[in-house]
């Protein structure tokens, strides 16, 4: 059985707690073994922390993968937050011996830690597509409903590509195919692979704006005919579940899944474990 | 007579070299196509231009970017860094225009306040009631297995922010 250590990150744990709670029973169906990571923190956000002050958010991001160092595992993380800012930090540190040294000594001044290169970080949709792969995935679906869903690959999934190296950042295709082993029919709408709008701090600072990003979106989707939006990255779902109960003109409701709550349904887990009751927007499917 | 001719403003090579030596290595290389502007979910929006940002980073114009609010607009959505046919390193620019203009004091409250959050508990959101009871509800630990549930590991995020200095660049800033 694979063995990864599970990066919570923030929004997963403390507001959908219910992606997490699928994420731990759908890879348990697909024979991977999830070891939770004492101790870890934010990792921290790259939009906003990166924004503020490089420094400290590659050395709190280099504590997180310390941490997981030391289990002797590689990482996963559902986020697109969370994966860009461990990815990027490993890379940097990974690239930059002097940079390496200076974090290094910060981490064992502050805890008897430091980061010597090992860790791979992984995003589930790549480890889904690449190391359990579309027939296993096939394999464990137990029927429920083909529905038009609108695939939301968010953008620190793929981007910057040309460090990450996962899938074509333009015209991607391993979230969709994933989608559509689970039963589902990935719907093509206008302006695929635009941003959600709540990155890089936009959110917090101007929701205004943020907002109209994600109106723009929930357009796209609704004139494709989509029955539900299915994400990877917990603040992508956040912004739109919530913001569609903001959005008030809006006529069209669409749910929104995370693709582990969608892969929870199409392998019949328990409903129960899905946590949808938290969703701003119902979830009837 | 008056005369409408602007006065041209002098390039400030040393702020340039600061944007350079912070991350954006690449600014230079920019020919102001306006590929990014015209990539740009954000710019949509708003009058926020990236192509302009990027402009007055090579120029060195600093009082022209750093206290602007249209820094703030970009949502590092790579985009524009994608698909730019230079290879400018964009969203690497904004971050060290950015690092610069926090350093300024130019901190808007609810950024000093998520800062805050994760200085202080190491996490961006909070854990309440209502999150444990869900916790719990679905058979997970009450308190995720983070800094929420070890002091110990929160004191080594707390130096962490002591020692880079970060818990006094959020108290100067968010003026």
């Amino acid at each position: 059985m694979a063995k990864f250590a599970f990066f919570l990150g923030c929004i997963m744990p403390l507001r959908y707690p219910g992606i997490e709670s699928s994420t731990r029973e759908v890879m348990k169906a697909l024979g991977v073994e999830l070891e939770d990571i004492q101790g870890a923190s934010c990792c921290p956000a790259p939009g906003v922390m990166r924004s503020f002050d490089q420094n400290y958010w590659m050395s709190i991001g280099a504590r997180n993968l310390a941490l997981v160092e030391k289990m002797g595992t590689d990482v996963v993380t559902i986020c697109n937050g969370c994966f860009d800012t461990l990815f990027e930090t490993a890379h940097k540190l990974n690239h930059d011996p002097e940079l390496r040294k200076k974090v290094n000594k910060t981490l064992r001044d502050a805890g008897g830690l430091e980061y010597n290169g090992t860790v791979n970080v992984r995003h589930f949709v790549e480890l889904l597509y690449k190391d359990i792969g579309l027939e296993a995935i096939k394999s464990k679906v137990k029927g429920g409903k083909n529905l038009k869903a609108a695939v939301f690959y968010g953008c620190h999934f793929l981007k910057p590509s040309n460090i990450k190296k996962i899938d074509d950042a333009e015209r991607p295709h391993i979230f969709d195919d994933i989608v559509e082993a689970a039963g589902m029919t990935s719907v093509a709408y206008k302006d695929k692979g635009m941003c959600c709008g709540a990155g890089g701090g936009v959110r917090a600072r101007t929701p205004d704006v943020a907002l109209k990003m994600t109106k723009e979106n929930l357009e796209n989707m609704t004139a494709a005919g989509v029955e539900v939006i299915v994400d990877c990255c917990p603040f992508c779902h956040l912004q739109f579940d919530v913001s569609q109960v903001q959005l008030k003109e809006l006529q069209n409701k669409i749910p929104v899944l995370h693709l582990s709550q969608l892969l929870g349904l199409s392998f019949g887990l328990d409903k129960e474990k899905l946590g949808l009751e938290v969703h701003q927007v119902k979830v009837n499917l | 007579m008056v005369s409408h001719l602007a006065e041209a403003k002098e390039p400030n090579p040393e702020f340039t070299r600061k944007v350079i030596e912070q991350g954006g290595k690449t600014v230079n290389l920019c020919f102001q196509c306006g590929t990014c502007t015209g990539s740009c979910p954000s710019g949509r929006q708003t009058a926020f231009r990236v192509r302009k940002v990027v402009r007055r980073a090579q120029l060195g114009f600093e009082e022209d970017v750093l206290p602007s609010e249209d820094l703030w607009l970009c949502t590092t959505c790579f985009t524009c860094y994608e698909r730019c046919p230079r290879g400018v390193e964009i969203v690497d620019i904004i971050m060290a225009l950015r690092n610069m203009a926090v350093r300024k004091g130019y901190m808007a409250e609810p950024h000093r306040k998520v800062a805050e959050l994760i200085s202080k508990t190491g996490h961006m959101v909070s854990l309440r009631e209502e999150d444990k009871a869900l916790r719990k509800k679905l058979g997970l630990k009450e308190t995720p297995p983070t800094v929420l549930s070890d002091p110990k590991m929160l004191d080594q995020v707390k130096k962490i922010t002591e020692i880079c200095g970060f818990d006094k660049l959020v108290a100067s800033g968010g003026k």
